[in-house]
């Protein structure tokens, strides 16, 4: 008798635990998160493209990042890492380091893909990797934004070896492959930037001609 | 006065003339607009509007004929001073919490009799084209200066509503990954050039708020909170919200929340 309310005991607090692990006790929204997903999701405009509404689904990452403030457990958090690892695709060629010159235009560009009615993009406007909006980069690059660490000298530090540009190329395409919940968007994996232009932002920051390591 | 119009409108020259070379040299913005913010101290153009939203206020108009000066925007009919710094409230009469947006444009249907898509359809100004709801907002915003913002949403609905823009705040989704947090929820970030601030606390949140409505000099023109917000949500290419959608009723709250205590200082100056 004792043994059997001792090993329920045990059993219902494993099961506390697990289930307290699933939803933080601050999660955003409270008692309110449905009530506030239904009301932000019936906010749109009922003109916009279908296409467009699509850009408010969440996959598993956005959903666990969100509820755990960006700060998952490290379990859970190890658990999206893997989920993203496997995501990473590779250009056909196998070569993971391409222009610098190409990456060093695509890492300026900070537009493309601005949707809605007041000042969209237009269709087909090339999309870049805003890098500077989050990290320094060229040293001639005053305008760069704190959001990210300073990859100045990313190459000259870094090395050039198989295993650096390798990292570079899989954090540019799935940042959350490495830091689960990051603030770093995941080019790659949501087509934003196609494995070959990765190739090209990879050299800019690893390919010792470039202004990233040059100057 | 009539000195103060003055100073405004030498401040609108100047702005004008130093709103076209923003966009071409970006990345000296930040110093140069510490400077003019200093040299506009008491001459913001937004000033202008205030003025005009200030007639707006009581001529009587629309098919009643009627003024504004009967709106109650949360403290009483015609109470003017430090009501924008209590908003958004939940109302009786309409049983929803609502920012001075959704309330003036409330009162607007009510008591002057315009139609809610004939009062909205120009919200925000294009060049050539006013909005007196940018107007109405710059004066009425102006009237809680030297007023804490005070929203403790201590109301069930207020709560509920504060804890739903909480959601939204942390909520990621886009080709980007983005949520309001990603860009505002660290001390010290900036994008580019612009500082960020962290409007999850009191701090963060009461710089940011104290100053809205606020003149953007890159755009020549003034912001209520609900363009600043819907342009955010264009930032995070996520599809464009309904003017006044509660989703953004429900992000004010939160921030005002969190800006509660602070002084307001509007209208601002700002990129
Ligand atoms: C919205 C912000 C943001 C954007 C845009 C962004 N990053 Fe990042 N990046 C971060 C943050 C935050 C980190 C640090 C956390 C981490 O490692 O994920 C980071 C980390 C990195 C790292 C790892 C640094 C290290 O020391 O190992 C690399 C490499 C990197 N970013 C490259 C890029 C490149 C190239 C681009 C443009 C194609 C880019 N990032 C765009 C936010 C951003
Ligand atoms: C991609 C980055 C990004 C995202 C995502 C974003 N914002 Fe912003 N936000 C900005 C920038 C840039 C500014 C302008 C800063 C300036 O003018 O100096 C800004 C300004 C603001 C301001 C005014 C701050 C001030 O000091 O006056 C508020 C409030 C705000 N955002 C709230 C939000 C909310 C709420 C969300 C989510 C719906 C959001 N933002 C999403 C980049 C972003």
């Amino acid at each position: 008798m004792k043994l059997k309310f001792a090993l329920f005991f045990a059993l219902s607090a494993a099961f506390g635990a697990s289930a307290q692990a699933d939803k933080p006790v601050d999660a955003p929204g409270g008692k309110f998160a449905k009530d506030a997903e239904q009301m932000f999701r019936s906010s749109f405009r009922t003109d916009n493209s279908k296409y467009w509404m699509a850009r408010l689904d969440q996959d598993e990452t956005m959903k666990t990042c969100g509820l755990y403030r960006d700060n998952p457990p490290r379990k859970l958090g190890e658990k999206l890492e893997k989920l993203n690892a496997a995501t990473i695709r590779y250009p056909v060629e196998g070569k993971l380091i391409g222009d610098w010159k190409e990456g060093e235009k695509l890492a300026a560009v900070g537009t493309g893909g601005h949707i809605g009615f007041i000042q969209p993009d237009p269709a087909g406007k090339l999309r870049g990797g805003n890098c500077y909006a989050c990290h320094q980069l060229a040293k001639q690059e005053v305008a760069y934004g704190t959001i990210g660490p300073s990859l100045q000298h990313f190459g000259k530090i870094r090395g050039n070896s198989e295993e650096i540009i390798k990292y570079a190329y899989d954090k540019i395409y799935n940042s959350n492959a490495f830091t689960a919940c990051t603030n770093m968007p995941r080019f790659g994996l949501h087509s934003w930037l196609t494995p070959e232009q990765i190739t090209h932002i990879v050299a800019f920051l690893i390919d010792p001609e470039s202004p990233v390591n040059k100057d | 006065m009539i000195q103060r119009l003055l100073k405004t409108l030498v401040g609108v020259a100047t702005i004008a003339a130093f709103a076209g070379s923003v966009l071409a040299q970006d990345s000296k913005v930040a110093d140069e607009l510490a400077k003019y913010r200093e040299a506009l101290a008491d001459g913001n153009p937004a000033d202008l509007l205030e003025v005009k939203g200030e007639g707006l206020w009581s001529e009587k108009r629309g098919p009643k004929q009627a003024s504004l000066e009967q709106c109650d925007l949360g403290l009483g009919p015609g109470k003017l001073e430090g009501a924008y710094a209590q908003l958004p409230k939940y109302f009786k009469d309409t049983g929803k919490v609502m920012d001075v947006e959704s309330r003036l444009v409330h009162c607007m249907v009510t008591l002057q009799g315009f139609k809610q898509e004939q009062v909205t359809r120009q919200w925000f100004s294009k060049p050539g084209q006013d909005s007196d709801i940018e107007a109405l907002v710059t004066f009425i915003g102006a009237k809680s200066n030297g007023k804490p913002i005070n929203v403790p949403a201590s109301h069930p609905e207020e709560a509920k509503m504060a804890k739903m823009g909480e959601y939204i705040f942390y909520r990621r989704s886009g080709p980007q990954d983005f949520s309001c947090a990603i860009c505002h929820g660290q001390e010290g970030k900036r994008i580019r050039l612009q500082d960020l601030g962290n409007l999850t606390t009191k701090d963060g949140a009461g710089t940011a708020m104290k100053t809205w409505p606020s003149y953007r000099v890159s755009q020549g023109a003034v912001w209520t909170m609900q363009r600043r917000l819907i342009d955010c949500m264009r930032q995070a290419r996520w599809p464009e919200p309904n003017y006044l959608a509660d989703s953004i009723i429900a992000l004010e709250t939160y921030l005002q929340k969190n800006a509660t205590g602070t002084v307001m200082e509007t209208p601002g100056i700002k990129r």
